[in-house]
């Protein structure tokens, strides 16, 4: 399959825009108090976020968890408000509510984030079950890790979405780790989507680096979720440079594995196929990585500058109108 | 004495009891490998000292670790298993509330659940919501359930040590936040009885009941308005079930006032059950109307401004206090 210029400079800029975002929050984490909470980044995994989304229309829907950055930049998310968010200000997309874990951005229909491990595969097949039931050409993708899979609510909405043959697309980021757990440790079967044989549905497993495998692995699962042919699982291969957080040291996590995956990096992969294929040229990419930089800078200046809410601004928004 | 912080008061007291008792296991996300290597922490270095046999490092799977505990326990082993955050009892509870809590009263009595549930909670660390959530009530108003809530080092070994040894299910709830607030620690095999509060602070005007970290603010609280003439009398709960009515009711009697101070939201908090059982015991003795100082209704949000305005502070208890010493 051809990918057009225009989806790999779609996929390239998100990637780009993930990956300087995440740069910019390692640093603000230095800052004493600049960061509430903790600060869980997806860098190295942009891949996922950014082929699956570019395989999306801007009407489907995503459910995300705590490693969201991406997949919410991804779907064309306004880094101002993630950025304020995620500082705690009062024009963050959830008023300072939810901090970096749960972001919700309806606007772009990333419908809910829960970062309640295993969480978002119920609440995905809610959803798709709303799209059927509308008879909408509609898709939802819910993105969880390899340690999600083994909550049990993950099982029984794969079960459901397959038996109800709802349009769900359920993306497994496995990036070989679930808190300090490696994969071998908490899993047994070489590939999450295995499990896939279990339902009657399909289980792909996918360069998790390799933005355009990405791609083209979303765009079959949606067009077999929008023909009526049910859910699909795919898992994508990629690897978790940073920690379970900033605070975490990884002293669990093999420092020349860390080399081997960052070496895998899914940037110069893109980048260098469009270069040698010449879909972009040096100055166009420059051009690119300059706007880019405005952007994440942008965000960070109108963060900064956006006062924090009023204390009492925390009883608002508990039921409709209060 | 020793002195340390919670974190290492628990992680003495589970060293102690694996040592003293070979049925005694840990299970739960990170109890072995954890993402911080803190020796501050409860379960540091256990895997090294007592090795993968007994400490499980388990997948993301809060149903299947509360499960295991409810399986080994009554299998005859002493399962000491982690929650990591409070939220997230909501998806062990099945096992907790409809099984190691009932099993026993279904079985007439012939089955044992002596299983430890550890449960880290609190509000203060910017997570949100969906990590920080006090739930103390709804363990506390199922039937079969033991509740405790420590409030320093001391009592936490004492209390953990008394949980494993106790014959029933123990939701065991932890103020990670007290984690790192040190404190003098027995270095003896010692108990602290479930179901006895601990008057933290004598005084003769106004009993403050609470529990956790909660005990801190009230005994601040105590000291600033101390130089106002106003004497609190402070007593630590220590464990929600079974409740020490003697000493809450004794306490009342003597002061005639109470307010009653938790971190957890309002409606339906265990407040109300403890003014409850003052209006049914000592109603009499009361000189004033009594007061809850809670969190408020809402979940707990992450931007700090909003944090701190939903933990109770000492400013919040003083201002209950005054009045009604009015
Ligand atoms: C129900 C639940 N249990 C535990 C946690 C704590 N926790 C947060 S992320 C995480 C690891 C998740 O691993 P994985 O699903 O592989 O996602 P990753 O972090 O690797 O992206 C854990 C245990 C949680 N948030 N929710």
């Amino acid at each position: 399959m051809q990918i057009s210029r225009q989806k790999k400079m779609e996929m390239l800029r998100s990637l780009l825009l993930s990956r300087r975002f995440e740069e910019e929050l390692t640093e603000l984490c230095k800052i004493e108090h600049k960061i509430p909470g903790m600060m869980i980044l997806c860098t190295g995994q942009e891949a996922v976020g950014a082929g699956v989304c570019a395989a999306l229309q801007p009407e489907d829907v995503i459910v995300t968890n705590h490693r969201s950055h991406s997949h919410l930049l991804a779907k064309g998310a306004d880094p101002n408000a993630l950025m304020a968010e995620i500082l705690g200000k009062r024009t963050g997309c959830n008023k300072g509510k939810s901090g970096t874990l749960h972001m919700a951005v309806p606007e772009v229909n990333a419908l809910c984030t829960t970062t309640v491990v295993g969480g978002g595969p119920p609440i995905a097949v809610g959803i798709g079950f709303a799209q059927q039931y509308r008879q909408e050409e509609r898709v939802t993708v819910c993105f969880i890790g390899d340690g999600a899979a083994n909550e049990g609510s993950v099982h029984e909405a794969l079960n459901l979405a397959s038996v109800w043959a709802l349009p769900v697309i359920f993306v497994c980021e496995n990036n070989r780790y679930a808190g300090a757990q490696r994969y071998e440790e908490h899993t047994k079967a070489p590939n999450i989507a295995d499990r896939a044989a279990g339902y009657a549905i399909p289980g792909v497993v996918v360069d998790g680096n390799d933005a355009l495998a990405v791609y083209r692995s979303a765009l079959d699962a949606r067009a077999r979720a929008v023909n009526g042919d049910g859910p699909t699982l795919i898992e994508y291969k990629t690897y978790r440079w940073r920690g379970h957080g900033e605070a975490d040291c990884q002293l669990y996590q093999p420092k020349d594995e860390i080399a081997a995956w960052q070496a895998m990096c899914p940037i110069p992969k893109l980048r260098g196929d469009m270069l040698a294929q010449g879909v972009i040229s040096e100055d166009e990419l420059r051009e690119m990585e300059t706007r880019i930089d405005a952007v994440v800078k942008d965000a960070v200046r109108f963060a900064e500058k956006s006062p924090y809410p009023e204390p009492n601004e925390a009883l608002e928004d508990v039921f409709a109108g209060s | 004495m020793q002195s340390f912080g919670m974190g290492q008061a628990i992680n003495q007291a589970l060293r102690e009891e694996m040592l003293r008792d070979a049925g005694v296991f840990l299970a739960g996300e990170g109890v072995g490998v954890g993402i911080h290597s803190s020796p501050m922490l409860p379960t540091a270095g256990l895997l090294d000292a007592f090795g993968a046999g007994r400490v499980k490092d388990t997948p993301v799977s809060e149903a299947a670790i509360a499960g295991l505990a409810v399986g080994a326990s009554v299998a005859g082993l002493r399962p000491v298993v982690e929650i990591m955050f409070n939220p997230f009892f909501t998806l062990a509870s099945d096992m907790i509330v409809n099984h190691a809590a009932k099993l026993r009263y279904l079985s007439g009595g012939k089955s044992a659940f002596p299983l430890v549930v550890r449960i880290k909670s609190g509000a203060g660390f910017g997570a949100g919501c969906q990590h920080s959530h006090n739930l103390e009530a709804w363990a506390a108003h199922c039937p079969g359930l033991k509740v405790v809530m420590p409030s320093t080092p001391a009592d936490a070994k004492g209390l953990l040590k008394s949980a494993i040894r106790d014959p029933d299910p123990v939701v065991f709830i932890e103020d990670m936040m007290l984690y790192f607030v040190p404190g003098p620690v027995p270095e003896t095999d010692y108990l602290i009885p479930i179901g006895q509060a601990d008057v933290k602070r004598q005084g003769n005007d106004v009993t403050v009941v609470t529990w956790s970290k909660m005990v801190g603010v009230a005994l601040k609280a105590a000291d600033q308005i101390a130089r106002e003439g106003i004497d609190l009398e402070v007593v630590d709960l220590r464990t929600l079930v079974p409740m020490d009515k003697k000493t809450l009711i004794e306490s009342v009697r003597k002061t005639g006032r109470l307010v009653v101070l938790h971190e957890a939201t309002r409606t339906g908090g265990f407040a109300g059950e403890v003014a409850a059982v003052v209006m049914e015991a000592a109603f009499d003795h009361l000189k004033a109307p009594l007061r809850r100082v809670t969190g408020p209704d809402i979940p707990v949000p992450a931007s700090p401004p909003l944090e701190r305005f939903y933990i109770p502070s000492e400013d919040d208890l003083i201002a209950a206090v005054k009045e009604i010493v009015r």
